[in-house]
């Protein structure tokens, strides 16, 4: 049984997670599979890019901070995935063996009209860098069950 | 890839499918987002799901797999033609994903992304941005995934 339900995803309330290094090799190893163009995968060559040298995927860091939600939270809650994403921004390149800090924010929270058993919660989530800056923001809302469902 | 100049607003393009196996799927949970219903069938078919499905991030992330590849294959064949190609830039973001069905194991996708929108860059004049929706169906031609994603173009050396 999940510890955290719909109910407990009160606006205001903040998870944090980490730091979780980026080994250079998984991040080559990712940018291999799935996004291989030269400014994720080879130093020298993403040195002649817009990026300035090696740097993570977006897609990666999409990735990464579905892993470090899921450590903080996700996996000890009722979540039942997310219809989507509002909106992902890519603020600052992402440098291989940097250390990302996440923290989620609970936005807003709405019980679902249609499916009395869930509602959704609104997070905005941010992604940190070791130096602190922001690289990344993600907007959605996930599907999270109802203590009372749950009980019944 | 185009010259930012040579795109047209409107420009259709197939990427190809992928098959997601049993094995790709919980490969990918294992990894990113271990949530039972992409690890295991048999909390998966207690689930609202019913059944083992992929992370929505892995439906994504193979949208972009298939674009480096169709932009490989295209970058191949321009410079078989001794003509000279653009650089596809980074990007600094999306918008609008939709995960509208979910994927489930044995389905295969089939991705295209289309061109809705183009601009100049106002801090970088080399460059230019175009705007696309991406989507995904599956082989019953349901939409299972949407998008709307900016990047960066490079455009055509101007002539002084």
């Amino acid at each position: 049984m999940p510890s955290l339900f719909w109910e407990d995803f009160k606006p205001g309330r903040v998870f944090e997670h980490g730091p979780r290094r980026l080994p250079r090799d998984e991040m080559i190893a990712f940018a291999a599979e799935f996004d291989a163009q030269p400014m994720h995968l080879d130093e020298a060559a993403a040195r002649e890019t817009m990026l300035g040298g090696l740097a993570a995927s977006g897609w990666y860091l999409c990735c990464i901070l579905m892993r470090m939600s899921a450590d903080a939270f996700v996996l000890d809650s009722s979540s039942m995935g997310a219809p989507g994403v509002d909106e992902v921004k890519w603020l600052k390149p992402v440098r291989p063996d940097d250390e990302l800090r996440l923290r989620a924010t609970v936005l807003d929270a709405r019980a679902s009209k249609s499916r009395p058993d869930m509602g959704l919660v609104r997070f905005g989530f941010e992604l940190f860098n070791a130096a602190g800056e922001k690289v990344m923001t993600l907007t959605t809302s996930l599907m999270m069950g109802r203590r009372q469902a749950a009980a019944s | 890839m185009k010259f930012w100049d040579d795109i047209v607003v409107g420009d259709k393009t197939s990427l190809g499918d992928f098959t997601f196996t049993t094995e790709r799927i919980k490969a990918f949970a294992r990894r990113f987002d271990p949530q039972a219903f992409h690890l295991d069938e048999a909390a998966a078919a207690r689930s609202h799901f019913g059944a083992l499905c992929a992370s929505g991030w892995h439906t994504a992330s193979v949208w972009m797999r298939l674009m480096v590849e169709h932009e490989r294959r295209d970058n191949a064949a321009t410079r078989a033609r001794g003509e000279p190609m653009a650089r596809l830039g980074p990007s600094p973001g999306f918008r609008e994903l939709k995960w509208l069905k979910p994927v489930y194991v044995g389905e295969t996708i089939t991705y295209a992304t289309e061109v809705i929108e183009k601009r100049p860059s106002a801090s970088r004049p080399d460059w230019g941005l175009i705007t696309i929706r991406n989507t995904g169906a599956n082989q019953k031609g349901e939409m299972v995934l949407s998008f709307v994603s900016v990047a960066f173009v490079e455009r055509r050396k101007r002539v002084a």
